[in-house]
């Protein structure tokens, strides 16, 4: 256990690009190997990944260990497990952070299980103790209602797997450089015993959730259908994205791919509207680091208003027609002051 | 064909209330049911074998009264079920449980061999979904998690191709069989019972091992002893702030909240893109 030293973040990638998550969790993991005094390193694979070292860099690592294979195309748990356990049982890190991504997540599981160490699942706060070099992974328990703080004593490295959109990535700073720790994976095509035949994208969605800037989101104070499309056209107005509360999904209002909170997605956009929503932990867990929160209920002790930034107590479906009005209103007029400018 | 779905008996968790002052879990008067997330695994198991014929069984670590989540999933159609429990279990984390899981794997492949083995995506107490693919590791065959859909299996060539969930579609895997597949609740929904399932059920008893009934049981792997993680401390949530209020009756408010955000106007600029 003392042999092992360092701080490893999974840098997964796609299409060659590296995910938001893994930037993040350099962020989170920088600050962990500060306090240890270790290195920082990203574990990267794929096929012709090699020119993303610069940025793993430039978001605050030391190193990166890296094995590039046309075997590691797409990701399939048994190539890139093989890679990744050969460095980790060459170079034994302390403490080994993914995200919690479909991909991050079948990956971290079969690696634990591999290293027989601790995975601890889903953290959203990650701490060091720094005499006893434990990782204090906490996470939601029992549907988001308690913290339940996770150690990892006897076994190395010490895993987690970490919630999209809840670490901060650091300012990347242009130039960086370090050291690149490249090897080959030891994988033959032929012993695989699993083949991607096809990857389709959702071209469904008009704009993703999760990336989105202005997220208009409704509950079940909207009383039904009907009140809902108000939550539409705000959307439709402001060029935003439709949310929506587990509740309203389960009436049919709205497809899953809208829920917003733990069993849902997570989002951070530049403003959240929360419309007729009570503010459930469950929900809560989901939105509460968007920039900027206005919540709309006519409750005035719903807990909704305990995360918003401006809170409107009021009944929705009375100031949602008067608010679209005056934005479609002011919009109009922006646009007009703004095309008089350019001419 | 011969298709094992993993399961397990859970509190019901939505309904669990914490107490703030203590931090501590209120268990009093909350139902143990089977975990939601695998009544779907179970019900892709019985279709898959509407579908290709075999057997379905149901495997499960727990406590002596899991027996009675174990006659549910024979309502849904499971053929057999088994259940491993002994105080040697008890307390085990993600690591401790799936080689608790993996010997009784052993145990049932000296009856007879198992294709597929089918896992709900995650469980509502844990919600880890790492057992099923450390339950594969361990009996080295593929996982394939998030899967959506059972497209095709052939059974002579020793094939399955599924749809896996990504974040922003999907894909089409392929794989030997045998393998294990954790499913979202997406696959299928649960169908009502038919009452033949449920007459069968009631009288129901499983097959149950103790851990002596297993072969070359390493104890120190299992239960509270075999588990690296432990949970040091349970807290609340932290406190968020609140915010400002925006008072007046609907128009004002209105007024209000257009003005405040057109004080932002970085906010629009794809608005404005567009336009
Ligand atoms: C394990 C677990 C996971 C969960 N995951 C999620 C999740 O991912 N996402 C999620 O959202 N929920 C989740 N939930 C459910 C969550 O606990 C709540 O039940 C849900 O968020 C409530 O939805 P709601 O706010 O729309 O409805 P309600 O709680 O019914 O709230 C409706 C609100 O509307 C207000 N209202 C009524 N009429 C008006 C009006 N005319 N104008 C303005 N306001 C009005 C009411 O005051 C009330 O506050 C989960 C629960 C559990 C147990």
């Amino acid at each position: 256990m003392e042999n092992n030293r360092g701080v490893w973040v999974y840098m997964e990638q796609k299409e060659g690009r590296i995910v938001n998550v893994s930037l993040e969790l350099l962020g989170a993991g920088r600050k962990l190997a500060d306090k240890l005094n270790v290195p920082l390193s990203g574990v990267l694979l794929g096929d012709k990944v090699k020119h993303l070292c610069p940025t793993i860099f430039e978001y605050g690592a030391d190193e990166v260990y890296v094995m590039d294979d046309p075997i590691l195309k797409n990701y399939r748990t048994e190539s890139f497990m093989k890679g990744v356990n050969h460095f980790a049982e060459k170079y034994h890190p302390e403490i080994f952070l993914f995200g919690a991504t479909p991909n991050g997540k079948d990956l971290a599981s079969a690696v634990a299980t591999d290293l027989c160490t601790g995975l601890t699942a889903d953290t959203t706060m990650l701490d060091v103790e720094v005499e006893t070099r434990l990782l204090e992974a906490s996470r939601p328990a029992f549907g988001g209602n308690i913290m339940a703080t996770i150690l990892c004593k006897k076994h190395r490295p010490q895993m987690a797997t970490v919630r999209p959109k809840v670490m901060k990535a650091l300012q990347p700073e242009m130039g960086s450089k370090g050291k690149i720790i490249e090897e080959p994976l030891d994988v033959e095509e032929e012993n695989l015993r699993t083949k991607v035949l096809e990857i389709v994208k959702d071209t469904k969605k008009k704009l993703k959730l999760d990336e989105a800037d202005i997220i208009v989101a409704g509950g079940k104070g909207l009383v039904d259908e009907k009140g809902f499309a108000l939550i539409h056209e705000l959307a439709e107005v402001l060029g935003g994205s439709v949310g929506a509360s587990r509740d309203v999904v389960e009436a049919g209002w709205i497809g899953h791919d809208h829920q917003i909170g733990q069993t849902g997605i997570t989002v951070t956009p530049k403003i959240y509207f929360a419309i007729g929503i009570s503010g459930a932990v469950q929900h809560v867990v989901g939105m509460k680091n968007s920039e900027l929160i206005i919540a709309i209920n006519k409750d005035a002790n719903a807990p909704i208003f305990d995360a918003s930034t401006y809170s409107v107590v009021g009944d929705a479906l009375e100031i949602l027609p008067i608010l679209i009005e005056e934005f479609k209103i002011a919009l109009k007029q922006e646009e007009e002051e703004g095309e008089v400018k350019h001419a | 064909m011969h298709i094992v779905v993993c399961v397990k008996q859970v509190p019901d968790t939505r309904i669990i209330k914490v107490n703030p002052k203590t931090n501590t879990l209120d268990r009093r008067g909350i139902p143990a049911i089977l975990n939601p997330f695998d009544s779907h695994a179970v019900e892709a198991g019985v279709r898959l074998k509407e579908k290709v014929g075999g057997t379905v069984s149901v495997l499960s670590m727990g406590p002596p009264n899991a027996v009675k989540m174990i006659r549910k999933c024979v309502e849904i159609g499971a053929d057999e079920g088994y259940l491993i429990s002994d105080r040697f279990f008890a307390g085990a984390d993600t690591l401790a449980t799936s080689y608790a899981l993996y010997k009784a794997f052993e145990k049932m492949l000296e009856e007879k061999p198992v294709d597929i083995i089918i896992c709900g995506k995650q469980t509502i107490d844990g919600d880890t979904g790492q057992v099923g693919p450390g339950i594969a590791r361990r009996l080295d065959i593929p996982p394939i998690t998030n899967v959506i859909e059972i497209k095709e299996v052939d059974e002579k060539a020793k094939k399955v191709v599924v749809k896996r969930k990504l974040e922003d579609g999907y894909e089409m895997i392929e794989s030997s069989l045998p393998c294990l597949l954790t499913v979202e609740k997406d696959i299928n929904p649960v169908s009502y019972s038919p009452l033949p399932n449920m007459i069968k059920a009631a009288r129901y008893e499983p097959t149950i091992w103790k851990v002596d009934d297993l072969n070359d049981v390493d104890k120190k792997q299992l239960g509270l002893k075999g588990s690296p993680t432990i949970v040091a401390k349970m807290f609340a949530p932290p406190k968020l702030e609140g915010g400002k209020k925006i008072e007046g009756n609907a128009e004002q408010q209105s007024k209000q909240i257009v003005s405040l955000l057109l004080e932002k106007p970085e906010l629009f600029e794809k608005k404005r893109g567009r336009a």
